[in-house]
């Protein structure tokens, strides 16, 4: 086989892998959208403050540790203890739940009946109480994550193709791990929605929330119910882009890459949130990789705007949204 | 005959029992506009009552008052004998009563088949846990809820479309699937907001027969809302009518037809 073709390859699998990994943060957009039409601005601000809470807690850190000894002059910093990784990823998403009832006891239950951008200025709000509040709990220090998930080439593959092409594939570990810890949550989510009573509830309060209400579904169970979904989202999301690059504020922005992947998929889907995010994590590899070197590289930056901008002049419902026509 | 509490048997031989719901001086303001002011009344166990008046007289402003999407200023709702508290519209539901709306509340993306399973939720009792992991009573649970719906599909002769998303559907379909909707539920009380409207004579004729069925055979007490006379006098056991936010009368619908009050808000004589 010609090299170009063994690199395109390579590239094209490392592209899906980050796909999946975008899919899985467009979905905790696409299922807070559907159920309440709130756009969640604070989607990533969520994994950001899920991966603090879990390395916070498996290092014994002391929550609000500044705070407490500010005003009581006191030494806190640690517990002492350590929490096994598993046991720590349940208290996180203990946490997770407790902040998706509160979001909307506090905000969105006073928000009922507004206007869309209102719901939205709301999420911004959240996002920037989040990332505060994530700073005064846990501190601000960049943290390491280590859940003990596997790193580093794997050789079975690189081996494998080297004997086959001659040309051995670099493939992370921890991506080969990532991409079936998604691809299971995916699939989880998909069934869940669509053979269970919860699931079945869930897609009726997206369409439509007076007929779901005169059949005994509660709204709010049904919205705390999808935050609390959105916030495990967050939490696999933080946990993957955690252990690659650390616990820092640029763990936020993992949000941005969900939005193209979004206008590709259309809003209120969640196959297209998975399409979505595979067309973009192998387009823009690829592209990097094919016309990269001719303009200059850092393409990967902008490509997978460009690619949704385009979509929204010629498809604007999105891959798998119907298209809308006003009834005049 | 009517008043007492005790049940009786109707020409056509079914019984009807109780009070069921009692409505007691109610009165329900949107700002300045009174759409229901002062009105009593009550639904027996098994009988069709069906509320009638011009437009605006407030008859959707009553069945949403029932329901709980309303909450009126003043006065008490008493179902099975019980004063109901501030509840929420999900609430209602749970206590037995369904509702189909005037201007169709479906699930349209969702299959025919989907819709009328969302009405059994109410009878699936099984927690998240166990259906977020599929655990052996929830799997159960949803193959014997699936059986009932599909009785229910059958009665309401709609097998044909049961796998059709119901956006597709023609404006009659949609009005049948909602009130397979309802039904799926088991209601005591279906509370049914101008379930023929817009229909031609014949999808009319079955949408009665539907009707008359479901009280017949599973004993539902139903409110209906309805403008075409015709079918009101023939469906109905004892009919409300309303103008303007009041009660101007209510009783068979013999002696509701000779009521001059009635005569004279149909025929539309001016107010003083
Ligand atoms: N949600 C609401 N907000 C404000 N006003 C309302 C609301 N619902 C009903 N009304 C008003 O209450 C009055 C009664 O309306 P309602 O819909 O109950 O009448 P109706 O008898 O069902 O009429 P129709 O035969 O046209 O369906 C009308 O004046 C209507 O404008
Ligand atoms: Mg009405």
């Amino acid at each position: 086989m010609p090299d170009q073709l063994l690199f395109a390859i390579e590239v094209t699998l490392n592209g899906l892998m980050a796909g999946v990994l975008y899919a899985l943060v467009a979905l905790g957009f696409v299922l807070i959208f559907k159920a309440s039409g709130i756009f969640n601005y604070s989607q990533g601000v969520m994994a950001l403050f899920a991966a603090l809470t879990l390395v916070g807690i498996m290092e014994g850190q002391v929550p609000f540790a500044h705070l407490i000894n500010a005003v009581f002059g006191t030494e806190l910093h640690h517990f002492g203890w350590h929490v096994p990784a598993l046991a720590a990823i349940v208290l996180t998403m203990v946490v997770m739940i407790a902040l998706a009832w509160a979001v909307n006891r506090f905000i969105f239950r006073h928000l009922v009946g507004q206007a869309p951008i209102i719901l939205f200025m709301a999420t911004i709000g959240l996002a920037y109480f989040l990332e505060g509040l994530g700073d005064l709990m846990w501190g601000s220090d960049i943290k390491t994550l280590d859940v003990g998930l596997p790193q580093g080439i794997n050789l079975w593959i690189d081996e494998t193709t080297y004997e086959a092409f001659g040309y051995g594939f670099f493939i992370d570990n921890l991506d080969i791990v990532a991409t079936i810890i998604a691809a299971l949550l995916v699939a989880g989510l998909v069934l869940f929605s669509q053979y269970t009573k919860q699931g079945r509830a869930l897609r009726a309060v997206a369409d439509d929330h007076q007929a779901a209400l005169s059949v005994g579904i509660s709204l709010n169970f049904i919205w705390v119910l999808v935050w609390s979904l959105a916030g495990f989202v967050a939490l696999v999301a933080g946990i993957m882009w955690g252990a690659k690059s650390g616990v820092q504020f640029s763990l936020s922005l993992i949000a941005l890459k969900a939005l193209p992947v979004l206008m590709l998929g259309g809003f209120t889907s969640i196959p297209g949130a998975i399409v979505g995010g595979l067309i973009i994590g192998v387009g823009e590899k690829l592209f990097e990789f094919l016309v990269g070197p001719l303009v200059g590289g850092a393409t990967e930056n902008w490509f997978a705007y460009v690619l949704a901008l385009i979509f929204l002049v010629f498809r604007p419902q999105g891959l798998f949204g119907e298209k809308i026509i006003e009834r005049v | 005959m009517l008043d007492g509490g005790e049940s009786f048997t109707t020409p056509d031989g079914r019984t009807i029992g109780g009070v069921l719901m009692e409505m007691k001086h109610i009165t329900l303001r949107f700002g300045g506009v009174t759409a229901i002011s002062d009105i009593s009344f009550d639904i027996r166990e098994g009988e069709i009552r069906a509320i009638i008046g011009p437009n605006g007289a407030g008859k959707s402003s009553m069945l949403n008052v029932i329901s709980g999407f309303y909450k009126p200023q003043e006065g008490e709702v008493f179902f099975r004998g019980e004063k109901r508290g501030p509840v929420k519209p999900y609430q209602v539901a749970r206590e037995g009563i369904a509702r189909t709306f005037q201007n169709i509340a479906l699930f349209e993306g969702m299959t025919v088949l989907d819709n009328v399973m969302t009405g059994r939720i109410t009878h699936m009792r099984t927690g998240l846990w166990r259906q977020a992991l599929w655990w052996g009573p929830a799997q159960a649970e949803e193959v014997e809820n699936r059986a009932q719906v599909e009785r229910i599909i059958d009665f309401l002769e709609i097998q044909a479309i049961r796998k059709t998303p119901v956006g597709r559907l023609p404006y009659g379909l949609k009005k049948r699937v909602e009130l397979a909707r309802a039904l799926a539920a088991e209601p005591k009380l279906l509370l049914l907001d101008e379930p023929m409207a817009g229909m031609n004579v014949e999808e009319k004729e079955d949408m009665s027969r539907f009707i008359l069925d479901v009280n017949d055979e599973f004993g539902t007490t139903i409110a209906l809302i309805e403008h075409d006379m015709g079918v009101v006098m023939d469906l109905s056991d004892r009919v409300v009518v309303m103008d303007y936010g009041k009660k101007i009368g209510d009783g068979t619908p013999d002696e509701v037809r000779a009521n001059q009050d009635v005569i004279d808000a149909y025929l539309g004589v001016a107010h003083d």
